[in-house]
């Protein structure tokens, strides 16, 4: 932080003022305990991410079984791997195929899968995104670099804070002998909100 | 003018295995932190808080966190749990702590 020109005296901004407000009336009251909401932070920050729903994505690659649980109940199947969430959601799954490509949205506020894909990044929260996305998909994917056959039908889907969805890209070509863990590396984030392709030019 | 704001500065803005920050700013992790908390002690549904901040998002124009904190001011009166009265005097309390307090030294309540 650069200390040019400070006062000698310090000073917090007028938002910090009401988050600063807030917390310490919610702590005194007793409705939220400190130590609890730096541990959440921390875990949001680095410990659940993306890769969680890569490795779910991955397996299902590799495992028609696994496929096949997170087709019929994704909640449970993805909650199999330890990926359980905190607001109750309950979770899709979309297979993209050559056929259909899905991409997911939320147009009343930004209903993300938290507990498979960590924070919504901060395109997915921005108006053009979340009315583009169900406007013009085809010209929001040529932005992300991708462009469908245009047999390719795209349906997009809005998310709810009750359902969260989470897209299953299609395995890339010619990644037959790689190990699961390897195809988890393949697997974007983005590919997984169906804005962009699994593959290694993430 | 820069603003200085000692206590702010916090490793989290560094997330250290991420390509992008979860939060550009320390407040919108505390902001977020109390939504979750709060939820999960019962004080409020999901649907409720997506409601409240759909609302906000809808009728002006801010960044994301922005609408998640005035999303979450208008959530903590409607539930009871602090009135706008006791908010804002806060708010006062601490802008008058942070003058008080001597550059590079945590702000505490008390100095308010």
């Amino acid at each position: 932080m650069p200390h040019d020109g400070h006062d000698d005296h310090s000073e917090l901004s007028p938002i910090a003022l009401r988050v600063k407000a807030l917390e310490s009336l919610l702590v005194e009251k007793g409705y939220v305990d400190p130590a609890a909401l730096d541990v959440l932070i921390d875990t949001y920050e680095t410990r659940i991410g993306p890769r969680n729903g890569a490795k779910v994505v991955a397996k299902a690659w590799t495992d028609p079984a696994y496929a096949k649980w997170l087709k019929d109940d994704a909640t449970q199947a993805i909650a199999s791997l330890g990926f359980t969430g905190r607001q109750g959601e309950h979770m899709v799954a979309l297979f993209n195929t050559p056929e259909i490509h899905n991409m997911v949205v939320c147009t009343l506020c930004s209903c993300y899968p938290w507990p498979v894909l960590g924070l919504p990044p901060v395109w997915y929260k921005s108006p053009p995104y979340r009315s583009r996305a169900v406007s013009d998909p085809r010209g929001v994917l040529k932005e992300f670099g991708v462009t469908l056959p245009e047999k390719t039908k795209i349906s997009v889907w809005d998310s709810t804070a009750e359902i969260r969805y989470l897209v299953v890209p299609l395995r890339p070509a010619n990644t037959e002998n790689l190990s699961e863990e390897e195809l988890a590396g393949l697997v974007n984030r983005d590919s997984m909100i169906g804005t962009r392709l699994a593959g290694r030019t993430a | 003018m820069m603003t200085c704001r000692p206590i702010f500065l916090s490793p989290i803005l560094n997330p250290p295995d991420l390509k992008d920050p979860v939060f550009n700013e320390p407040w919108e992790a505390q902001a977020f932190a109390m939504v979750v908390k709060l939820h999960e002690r019962g004080h409020f549904t999901w649907s409720e808080w997506a409601e409240t901040l759909g609302a906000e998002i809808k009728s002006w124009d801010a960044p994301y966190y922005e609408h998640w904190l005035a999303a979450l001011e208008k959530i903590v009166e409607a539930k009871g749990l602090m009135s706008q009265v006791e908010r804002l005097n806060r708010v006062e309390a601490w802008d008058r702590a942070a003058h008080a307090t001597p550059h590079g030294q945590p702000i505490e309540l008390s100095r308010s």
